[in-house]
């Protein structure tokens, strides 16, 4: 039996607007596997963001226990939140959020840069993984002289580049067409038939589709299973 | 780590060039002021300080005001001063005043000074035409006279005087040198005329002399020089308080001195109000730039940058902008003084108390005013700070 990665228990997330209390997520209980590629998948408004948002230790839930790889996240200070951020995720967004003034490769290293490898190393593990996403020869290019489906490439190496136990994706494919979508999908079965465990967070239940379990959260309530639902 | 911030800090000041110059500017006036007002204001009263103890150095002036008893010094009194072992020579200065007369033009209200040959040993220049009295002179019975140009062109218009004899109060005296004319207090041309000190003691009813210059064989022995004289003088005037006066040029250099660096602290305190509002532009531009990367602070902090890092980022840009500033600013200061150093004909200095005092000020500016953006930076959360665009 693989391990838990991602273990929720009893998670509430409340937001205060004015006077009002808003219940974002009520009670989540959420166990994820070492290995697995699953979907989380919600209409906007769902609450689906927040919940990214709380795995991804950006952001801690007002209830309720987290243990992301067996450790508990709750109340830790900014510097250790930064820390498991830095070793523990790989983030991927919706419209990439690439350093516009960076080349592909110096991109890739910015994780590096706060894990506090030297410049020598930071260069040769960027090199080996954008050569991984197969895009060895335009290391030296910058955003704006890259596709849309290479630049999600870029920060997909980027995710990938501290060897994260979960990689976190945000709408990987809004922002790009079909076609190149469908090429990054794959690129995320590659990843995960080597073991490493995706979460991927969508509205999209075509794309959802694509994982091996689908999450489906509306209202701040997960379920389990089918498409039905969206 | 610290390589890497200084360099994402550099990347993004080379990144926005002409944002970046417009923010340094205000750093450059400021510190370009503050170098080029202490170099000129140092460089124009160093050589006054210069010239004057150039003139007064090795000099020590006593003023006689007497007592009921004696009213000045007398030649006893020389004789015990010359005799102290420091001084190399006293010359005592008489002064009256007189008419003069020659083929019925009459000049009145000249300033008479009697003075011996060690006056004009120690006052070279002061003879443009003729020779200075000297210690022949001296004997109380030869009437030679040095005279102003004033006197010259109203008594000797068209000729050399020279040799030439005139009337000083009804006595017949040659003139033996010509000196240049000085303006009084109230800007009116006066009569000069330099006679031996003893004629001029013969001529003053009084017979005090109440002026005397003493001239040392080294400078740096003012001090010891000074109790001497003050011991002798005391004995002459049987230690009556305010019966005279000593006045040293170092004294008089040291409150020059003072106030030269007066003046220089009170310029560069103007000159960094300038600096002052160059560090508020830094601050400006610091938090518009806070506000435009809000994305990516986000994302460093999404990525693993603790909140630390991304503050000493922000500070380092604003430091390296100011520090930039400062340098341009001393290399322009610098040239500005040379080019009023050598408009005004004196002496460069390269100060280097002031370049670095103007690097100092300037990274201070940078650290003050690029923390309470860096700080905002920090504080971001990154679910917000992702959220914007």
């Amino acid at each position: 039996m693989s391990e838990t990665v991602v273990d929720m228990v009893k998670i509430i997330k409340n937001y205060q607007i004015a006077d009002q209390e808003i219940h974002v997520l009520k009670e989540i209980h959420l166990q994820i596997k070492q290995g697995e590629f699953i979907a989380v998948l919600g209409p906007s408004g769902s609450g689906k963001s927040t919940l990214m948002n709380i795995i991804g230790c950006l952001d801690t839930p007002t209830s309720g226990e987290y243990f992301l790889a067996g450790r508990k996240i709750q109340d830790q200070n900014e510097k250790t939140m930064a820390r498991i951020r830095n070793t523990e995720i790989g983030f991927i967004f919706q419209s990439f959020h690439l350093l516009a003034r960076q080349t592909a490769l110096r991109n890739v290293e910015l994780p590096l840069i706060y894990a506090g490898y030297k410049q020598k190393e930071r260069r040769a593990m960027a090199e080996a993984m954008l050569e991984q996403v197969g895009l060895a020869d335009r290391s030296s290019h910058f955003p704006n002289q890259l596709s849309g489906g290479q630049q999600q490439r870029v920060a997909i190496a980027r995710a990938l580049i501290n060897n994260p136990t979960i990689l976190l994706a945000d709408e990987p494919t809004g922002a790009l067409d079909q076609k190149t979508g469908i090429q990054v999908l794959e690129l995320f079965h590659e990843i995960n038939s080597r073991g490493r465990t995706i979460i991927m967070i969508t509205h999209d239940a075509g794309i959802a589709k694509q994982a091996k379990r689908i999450v489906n959260i509306i209202d701040g309530i997960v379920s389990e299973g089918g498409l039905n639902i969206a | 780590m610290l390589k890497e911030i200084l360099m994402m800090a550099l990347d993004n000041i080379i990144g926005n060039k002409m944002r970046s110059f417009l923010t340094m500017l205000g750093i450059m006036i400021g510190v370009t002021s503050i170098i080029a007002l202490i170099t000129v204001v140092q460089g124009v009263t160093g050589e006054v300080i210069d010239r004057f103890s150039e003139m007064g150095a090795g000099k020590v002036t006593v003023q006689a005001y007497g007592t009921a008893l004696k009213a000045g010094l007398n030649e006893n009194d020389i004789a015990d001063l010359s005799a102290i072992e420091y001084v190399s020579g006293v010359s005592p200065t008489v002064s009256l005043g007189s008419t003069a007369v020659r083929n019925n033009k009459i000049f009145e209200d000249i300033s008479v000074e009697g003075n011996n040959e060690i006056y004009f040993e120690n006052n070279q220049d002061m003879v443009i035409q003729g020779r200075p009295l000297n210690i022949y002179d001296m004997s109380g019975y030869s009437n030679v006279c040095i005279i102003d140009e004033n006197i010259a062109d109203e008594l000797f218009w068209g000729e050399n005087p020279i040799n030439k004899q005139m009337y000083l109060s009804g006595q017949n005296y040659t003139v033996v040198g010509l000196m240049e004319s000085e303006t009084n207090f109230y800007r009116q041309n006066v009569g000069r005329v330099k006679i031996p000190y003893k004629n001029a003691l013969s001529l003053n009813a009084a017979a005090n002399i109440m002026n005397i210059e003493i001239y040392l064989y080294d400078a740096n022995e003012t001090q010891a020089a000074n109790y001497e004289i003050e011991n002798v003088l005391n004995a002459a005037f049987n230690y009556a308080e305010d019966s005279f006066n000593i006045v040293n040029f170092e004294s008089i250099l040291s409150s020059m001195q003072e106030m030269q660096s007066m003046l220089t602290a009170m310029l560069t305190g103007i000159a960094s109000i300038a600096l002052l509002v160059g560090g508020v532009g830094i601050m400006n531009m610091m938090l518009v730039s806070v506000t435009e990367r809000t994305t990516e602070i986000g994302l460093r902090k999404a990525l693993g940058a603790e909140p630390r890092q991304i503050q000493y980022q922000f500070v380092i840009e604003a430091v390296l902008l100011s520090l930039l500033g400062g340098l341009f600013g001393a290399l322009f200061g610098l040239l500005i003084s040379y080019i009023a150093s050598a408009a005004m004909d004196t002496k460069f200095a390269l100060s280097p108390t002031a370049i670095a005092l103007g690097l100092g000020f300037s990274a201070l500016v940078g650290i003050v005013f690029g923390w309470a953006p860096a700080r905002k930076a920090s504080r971001l959360k990154p679910i917000d700070a992702l959220r914007s665009e």
